[in-house]
């Protein structure tokens, strides 16, 4: 492989739907900096590259790799261990690889059950309900394709990782703000973040960022927002009764859904000093329901219908628990 | 003998300063007997149980979690027993989507002379628990973030 002898730059999609992707190219005109001082060695959606040219680089040969998705596979562990040894600055990028995010929400059920959503259900055409298999014996000789884990892992759960970037995607603007902090650090007018830190984000929440009016929160009803019949414009959305994430969610993103009229969905991850997303969403919400009867309450409650979908939506798989019993004791009782 | 026989179950509890753990002293002076399986962990009110800390316990080995606290309307910091009531609430309906039995998590007010009360309702608990069986969360390898020290860190401050 030619090299210009510029400092490398790899990322790499694990279990994620190529979102962070598209969100590096949004920096439009930035990525112009990106190409004039780094040479991209290895992106799998952007450029042809094989795990093979990456095998044969020196150990900590590429200065920078953005990590996004979840381990959901061997074959995304073996290149979460190949880039960790690759590379000098290991970044999980996105909520994919932070927290497991959409794709972690598969830790709530059983393999068999994702194999069944995914080659058995009705829009799917497999009548012979052929499954993947990690070893199968062709006329040409064995083939091996990677082996699905139970359980989705985040990528700090498999190997070191230096900064952690929120984000489902991270913003756009978050992104060129860390890549300017990257230039700058390689031209020596900047100083890296301390290790582990989390960045392109704030450490507050989301509602430090919102512009809804908040008062005294007193909840009777929790209720769907495409439910409501009229949304103040100006209100914050948990007093109105929708279930807003904002209250345990990083900011980061400007408060963008809030501002647009749609709840907080908790993309960006917990806050800092959340241990567990849920659980501070689960204080949050029972501090500001207005009822001190067990059955009002629990009629109350009836209004959020899936609260560990509520509550672990893009966390589950970065969450204390990490999987439903049914992911990891794989009997599907759950 | 059978593993329900056998199977000896950690329960923490979670206790009040101003009534429960008050319960479960009056317990101990008076003599009165109750299985050992309960840890009691002492807290200034029942609202200051995060759920973080029901989750921490039964992702860290325990086969159950007890919260305790003042009977409604006699909470020593005026209401936020009734929080611990919605929370407990919320927390049992989400862990219950882990597969996480709602008789693993028990809410029980006890006063401070309730020694007796106390002591039967955590009999009570240790022999459904049993018939429940062990919880047996996986001990994952590796942590996200140090989440131990972290907890720690923040229980102490």
């Amino acid at each position: 492989m030619t090299t210009n002898g510029k400092p490398k730059f790899a990322m790499y999609w694990a279990a994620a739907c190529g979102g962070c992707e598209i969100a590096v190219l949004n920096i439009h005109e930035k990525i112009l900096d990106v190409d004039a001082n780094f040479e991209v060695v290895f992106w799998p959606v952007a450029m042809d590259a094989k795990y093979k040219d990456v095998r044969a680089m020196p150990d900590k040969s590429i200065l920078l790799t953005l990590f996004n998705g979840g381990i959901r596979n061997s074959e995304h562990e073996e290149i979460a261990l190949l880039l960790r040894a690759k590379s000098q600055i290991l970044v999980a990028f996105g909520s994919c690889a932070n927290e497991g995010c959409v794709p972690g929400l598969a830790n709530f059920s059983s393999t068999e059950q994702i194999f069944k959503a995914a080659y058995s259900s009705l829009s799917t055409n497999n009548p012979d309900g052929i499954l993947p298999q990690s070893h199968y014996d062709a006329p040409e000789g064995e083939l091996h394709i990677p082996k699905f884990y139970p359980v989705l892992k985040t990528l700090d759960q498999v190997v070191p990782v230096d900064y952690f970037m929120p984000g489902c995607p991270p913003e756009s603007h978050q992104i060129a703000a860390v890549i300017d902090l990257v230039i700058k650090v390689l031209h020596g007018e900047a100083a890296l973040p301390p290790a582990g830190s989390v960045i392109g984000a704030g450490v507050s929440t989301v509602c430090d960022d919102c512009k809804r009016v908040r008062n005294e929160k007193k909840i009777k009803k929790f209720i769907r927002i495409q439910d409501l019949d009229h949304l103040d414009p100006v209100q914050c959305l948990l007093e109105q009764g929708v279930p807003c994430n904002g209250p345990a969610t990083r900011q980061g993103c400007g408060a963008l859904c809030p501002t647009a009229g749609a709840q907080c969905i908790g993309c960006y991850g917990p806050a800092e000093g959340v241990i567990d997303y849920g659980s501070r969403l689960i204080t949050s919400f029972a501090s500001v329901i207005d009822s001190n009867d067990p059955d009002e309450i629990e009629r109350i409650l009836d209004g959020i219908p899936d609260p560990a979908g509520q509550f672990y939506r893009f966390n589950l798989a970065g969450s204390l628990l990490r999987a439903g019993k049914a992911a990891w004791k794989g009997n599907g009782s759950a | 003998m059978s593993d329900i026989q056998t199977f000896e179950p950690v329960i923490i509890g979670f206790t009040c300063n101003w009534c429960s753990y008050r319960a479960a002293d009056l317990a101990g002076t008076a003599r009165i007997k109750y299985p050992p399986n309960v840890r009691l962990i002492r807290l200034m009110c029942s609202g200051r149980l995060d759920p973080t800390f029901v989750i921490k316990a039964l992702s860290g080995g325990a086969d159950g979690v007890l919260i305790t606290g003042c009977h409604p309307g006699e909470c020593h910091y005026i209401e936020q027993n009734y929080k611990a009531l919605r929370r407990f609430l919320l927390l049992r309906r989400t862990l219950a989507q882990m597969g996480i039995e709602p008789g693993r998590i028990k809410l029980v007010w006890a006063s401070a002379a309730e020694g007796v009360q106390l002591a039967a309702e955590i009999t009570k608990m240790v022999e459904e628990i049993k018939a429940l069986g062990p919880l047996n969360w996986p001990k994952w390898d590796n942590g996200h973030l140090d989440q131990t020290v972290v907890l720690q860190e923040e229980v102490k401050a």
